[in-house]
């Protein structure tokens, strides 16, 4: 029951509406992501949980209480930052005892938390030292025990990692994994821009954009089968592949006429009134395969090869006035620039959007 | 007119184009004096090396002489007269210091300086904070900070001119004219004569140095206030402090070291202030300082070069320590933590 639950909330700064009207279900003991590009809104969304931000309208329940009007310090939570914000004065000790201290738990309470808090995050030793003699992730372990000290209902940490180095960043993910693992009950909410945090961590995500949310899902759901345009381009890199399209048979099963004349089938249901009418094709860079024989998708000159190694990525110009087309093709591929290739794909992995974006598919 | 401003003008340009002379004709003078010999690499670089060496006392040279001429033999030449009589002329021993132990007005000054110490820093910082916090957060707090700094502005001389005003007393049965009389009649109390109140007085005088130095702390600390990191406060609230709580125990302990400086400044300020008290009362009243002292001995009756140089002395001892803190600490605050 100590999920969050968000009924039509909103949030404007005066004139400027950044909020329009949120829903969203969070059980107990869920793991949320939010993510989306910068100034979506995911931060003021998480602060406004938090209690940091004032809700402008709707309602906010935690644990199934109204929280509109609570201050922060009342709603169960804990919030872990960007850039740790750690009280520099005080030991790691003190950082996380500080909420204690303020709530006047007593001394065995408080000793007996915070020790608990260094042992799971492996800061023991370090507990008697000043956040500036500490390196970056071990700043934010300590923010992450002072979150744990507070024993919250909810947990919501704002991009944690953006501030770490690459491998550290990796080595905190995993271990911010498993904290969830051992505290199944508490229900953490989650702020990235890192698609990669959002599906390894989260049981699911909300992609927000412009103030609104996109999709909510599991990682793999809004991977495989993105109710939009938005969702499909955000989710997924590089990019899914998006070329113009016109419908030239309606039905069961889709035909449409992709930009440059190549017609292609689409397992996905339309409605016959669609007939002629334009839409977006799409289809992932590591769902392209280099066909054999006549039966392609496109065909185009590669203009970049970018071997990684575990991948080739090719930049294919098949279509004049368009972005290239990206493969991602496993493994390493003998292809020179300049090179004439053709492509095809798994008609299972295809995607259709209609004019407003939205996906054809069930 | 015009020709001041003209002579003016010419002599800073002059000023300047001697000093960049000076630095060009004294580094041409180092380069002849170790030469750089190009098919002797060993020679050059001993050479260069000696050019590094001795470059930058040939640099600070004329400034390094300056200082000793205005601050270092003052220093000595006071500490000899300190030990000869009213004239200068007849060695006393330690003579000047047994009558500095027993007299009552220099026992009076250090009384007095020490009261100004324990006031004045401390309400300068306190308040200046207190305003710093509080014109953060209104929409006219920076047209309100300007006019608590603008008394920096003054100077101390005019600041009593206008204190004098407030405080001014009128005999017989005259109009007090005086803002604080006139405060004082409204509410049906007696006119004082504020500034010869014995004791009190002290404080009515140190009200004018609090005027002034509350901008100078303000700003500073409004600063400082600045550079503390917004998340640390949510933090803090989301761990449940209060507004209270969280000056105390996250801001101020933040912005420990700007503190103490603003503080020791404004220490050292007080230990030689002398403007204030000569244009109110030029001591009368139990008002004496160190340094209005000093003058006295020094200027008024004939002149005591020997008394007065052992007063200087101890307000020299007094400032020296925390001027050097004051100084490593600001060294501190600047180099980053």
């Amino acid at each position: 029951m100590a999920g969050v639950i968000l009924k039509d909330i909103r949030k404007a700064y005066g004139q400027v509406k950044v909020l329009h009207g949120i829903d969203l279900d969070i059980a107990q003991g869920e793991f949320v992501v939010f993510v989306g590009p910068s100034g979506c809104g995911k931060s003021t969304l998480l602060r406004m949980i938090s209690g940091l931000e004032s809700i402008t309208g709707g309602e906010m329940f935690i644990d199934g209480k109204l929280v509109n009007d609570v201050p922060p310090s009342r709603r169960g939570i804990a919030m872990v930052f960007q850039s740790y914000a750690l009280y520099p004065h005080y030991t790691v000790y003190d950082n996380m005892a500080f909420g204690m201290r303020i709530a006047r738990e007593s001394k065995e309470e408080i000793d007996r938390r915070v020790r608990a808090a260094a042992e799971i995050l492996q800061l023991t030793p370090y507990l008697d030292r000043l956040p500036k003699a500490l390196s970056g992730g071990q700043r934010q372990r300590v923010a992450i025990g002072r979150a744990i000290c507070r024993n919250p209902k909810v947990f919501l940490f704002d991009e944690p990692l953006s501030n770490l180095d690459a491998a550290l960043r990796v080595a905190t993910r995993i271990e911010i994994a498993k904290l969830k693992e051992q505290m199944p009950d508490t229900t953490m909410i989650y702020v990235t821009h890192d698609q990669v945090e959002a599906m390894t961590l989260a049981d699911r995500i909300v992609v927000l954009s412009a103030g609104r949310i996109e999709q909510v899902g599991p990682p793999l759901e809004l991977y495989e089968r993105p109710k939009n345009l938005f969702v499909a381009r955000f989710i997924g890199s590089p990019a899914m592949n998006i070329i113009p399209a016109t419908i030239t048979s309606a039905g069961e099963e889709t035909t449409v006429s992709l930009k440059g004349g190549k017609a292609v089938h689409v397992p996905v249901p339309t409605n016959p009134s669609e007939n002629g009418k334009a839409a977006s094709f799409g289809v992932r860079p590591e769902d392209l395969v280099v066909a054999k024989g006549d039966d392609y998708l496109f065909e185009g000159r590669i203009s970049i090869v970018e071997a990684l190694g575990e991948v080739t990525l090719l930049y294919v110009e098949g279509l004049a006035g368009h972005e290239p087309i990206i493969a991602k093709i496993p493994g390493i591929l003998e292809v020179k620039k300049g090179d004439m290739m053709r492509f095809s794909a798994d008609s299972r992995k295809l995607h259709l959007f209609d004019t407003e974006g939205k996906t054809y598919r069930i | 007119m015009i020709s001041q401003i003209v002579s003016a003008v010419g002599v800073v340009i002059a000023g300047v184009f001697v000093c960049a002379l000076y630095y060009w004709l004294s580094d041409k003078a180092l380069q002849l004096a170790f030469p750089v010999p190009e098919d002797n690499v060993r020679a050059a670089s001993v050479n260069l090396n000696r050019r590094a060496v001795v470059r930058p006392w040939l640099f600070l040279g004329p400034a390094l002489i300056l200082l000793v001429v205005y601050l270092v033999y003052p220093v000595i030449a006071t500490f000899i007269l300190s030990f000869y009589d009213r004239s200068g002329g007849n060695f006393v021993g330690l003579a000047n210091y047994r009558w500095a132990i027993q007299d009552g007005q220099f026992r009076q000054s250090i009384f007095n300086n020490i009261l100004w110490l324990a006031v004045v820093p401390a309400a300068c910082t306190f308040f200046g904070l207190v305003i710093a916090v509080l014109t953060d957060r209104i929409w006219w707090g920076n047209i309100a900070k300007s006019l608590i700094f603008m008394p920096m502005a003054i100077s101390f001389v005019g600041a009593s001119v206008i204190w004098k005003f407030i405080y001014e007393y009128r005999g017989g049965n005259g109009a007090q004219i005086g803002l604080l009389n006139a405060i004082v009649e409204a509410f049906g109390g007696q006119p004082q004569v504020w500034i010869s109140l014995p004791f009190w007085n002290n404080f009515f005088l140190m009200i004018i140095l609090i005027w002034i130095q509350t901008g100078f702390a303000m700003v500073i600390l409004s600063a400082a206030l600045r550079g503390i990191p917004e998340e640390t406060i949510e933090a803090a609230v989301i761990d449940g402090a209060n507004g209270w709580q969280i000056f105390w125990k996250i801001m101020v302990p933040q912005i420990w070291g700007t503190i103490a400086v603003v503080w020791t400044t404004i220490t050292i300020l007080v230990l030689k202030v002398f403007d204030i008290v000569l244009t109110m009362t030029n001591g009368q009243w139990n008002t004496m300082v160190l340094a209005n002292l000093m003058f006295d001995w020094m200027f008024r009756g004939g002149g005591d070069s020997g008394r007065s140089a052992v007063i200087a002395l101890v307000i020299m001892a007094a400032v020296t320590p925390i001027m050097i803190w004051n100084i490593r600490q600001a060294n501190k605050e600047m180099g980053g933590h």
